[in-house]
């Protein structure tokens, strides 16, 4: 996800990332996971903290004051934390939104491809 | 590429959801177009199935049944046919230029195996979870690519040049584009989307970063290019 440099309101940072920012730490189904003081200052998220914590790397764009917050390093050392398919949601060529969850009950062959 | 193997599975519980993985959205709208496709064709200009699927490659397939789990993790997917490498290959070599001849030399290296593919899809559509191609989901987590401090920071910074090239500052993405090549080289998709952009068809060799796509093939061999398909 991209943010700004500096503090970042809590329901930015579960949209970008699936955690909620609660205070039981950072939360997400039924997994908490413990955040310290710092955290959070005066409500807002500070994300290197809270993404140090989960295990997402934070880089930064000096010269726009952006950053980017990348994914979790998982606890298996893949890209797929479970087989459970991962949250995903994109736009469809005639601009309206597509959920890959809507399609429960068929099987799915997801396909990448690119013009490249 | 695949509205004809969808008409036939279709009627049998199989969704064809194709995602484009373009930076530049109107690059991949005309092979949208030209498909006619019935079934979802989706864009994902921030390789967003790179971190979430482990996508390393294009075309790549991921199988989801019923309920949701993946019963086959990212990896090279035709529909029976490879048209790419079926054009590479029907190219009279002897009538081109020395650079080309060479670099199409080593492409006709690239291994896939379309039929070999699409017979596993079938099998997966008639039998469900009794066939063997359906993994379980430790084999599906432990077949993913990896993801490492190294190409979970790629993932980042793709993202990150990804946004300031739309913001309209291409030069401000380099940067940023050539440390995701540098964290996480196996990804091909961060590669080719950003050599297309500085030499487009070609993805030649550019000051705009180290590698290109034929001295990166090269370095690995054509033929590992597409890991091959463990049933």
């Amino acid at each position: 996800m991209i943010l700004m440099e500096g503090p970042v309101d809590p329901a930015a940072f579960e949209a970008g990332t699936g955690w909620a920012i609660t205070p039981r730490g950072a939360c997400r189904a039924e997994l908490c996971v413990l955040l310290p003081p710092e955290a959070t200052i005066d409500g807002a998220v500070d994300v290197d903290t809270v993404a140090a914590r989960l295990g997402m790397p934070v880089v930064h764009d000096a010269a726009y004051d952006l950053v980017a917050v990348g994914p979790e390093t998982t606890v298996t050392g893949r890209a797929l934390s479970t087989a459970e398919a991962p949250e995903l949601e994109l736009p469809a060529f005639d601009g309206r939104p597509f959920n890959l969850a809507s399609l429960r009950g068929q099987k799915v062959i997801l396909l990448a491809w690119a013009s490249w | 590429m695949w509205q004809e193997l969808r008409t036939e599975l279709h009627p049998r519980g199989l969704e064809v959801v194709t995602v484009a993985l373009d930076v530049d959205p109107e690059a991949a709208r005309p092979f949208v177009e030209a498909a006619h496709a019935e079934h979802p064709s989706l864009l994902d200009h921030a390789h967003l199935v790179d971190e979430r699927f482990g996508v390393v490659n294009v075309p790549n397939g991921v199988w989801i049944d019923e309920d949701g789990t993946i019963v086959r993790p990212a990896e090279p997917a035709f529909p029976g046919k490879n048209p790419v490498l079926d054009q590479i290959n029907s190219i009279d070599i002897t009538t081109l230029p020395p650079d080309a001849a060479e670099m199409l030399t080593e492409a006709r290296k690239i291994k896939t195996d379309p039929e070999g593919y699409r017979a596993m899809l079938v099998d997966w559509v008639e039998h469900g979870a009794a066939s063997e191609y359906a993994l379980s989901p430790d084999e599906v987590v432990r077949r993913a690519q990896p993801r490492r401090d190294a190409e979970a920071r790629a993932a980042a910074h793709f993202e990150l040049g990804e946004h300031l090239h739309r913001m309209g500052d291409h030069p401000a993405a380099i940067p940023h584009w050539r440390e995701a090549h540098r964290l996480f080289p196996a990804n091909w998709t961060y590669k080719r989307q950003a050599w297309e952009f500085e030499d487009p068809m070609r993805q030649g060799h550019t000051d705009a970063y180290n590698g290109s796509w034929f001295e990166d093939v090269k370095k690995i061999g054509a033929e590992n290019y597409y890991p091959p398909i463990v049933p």
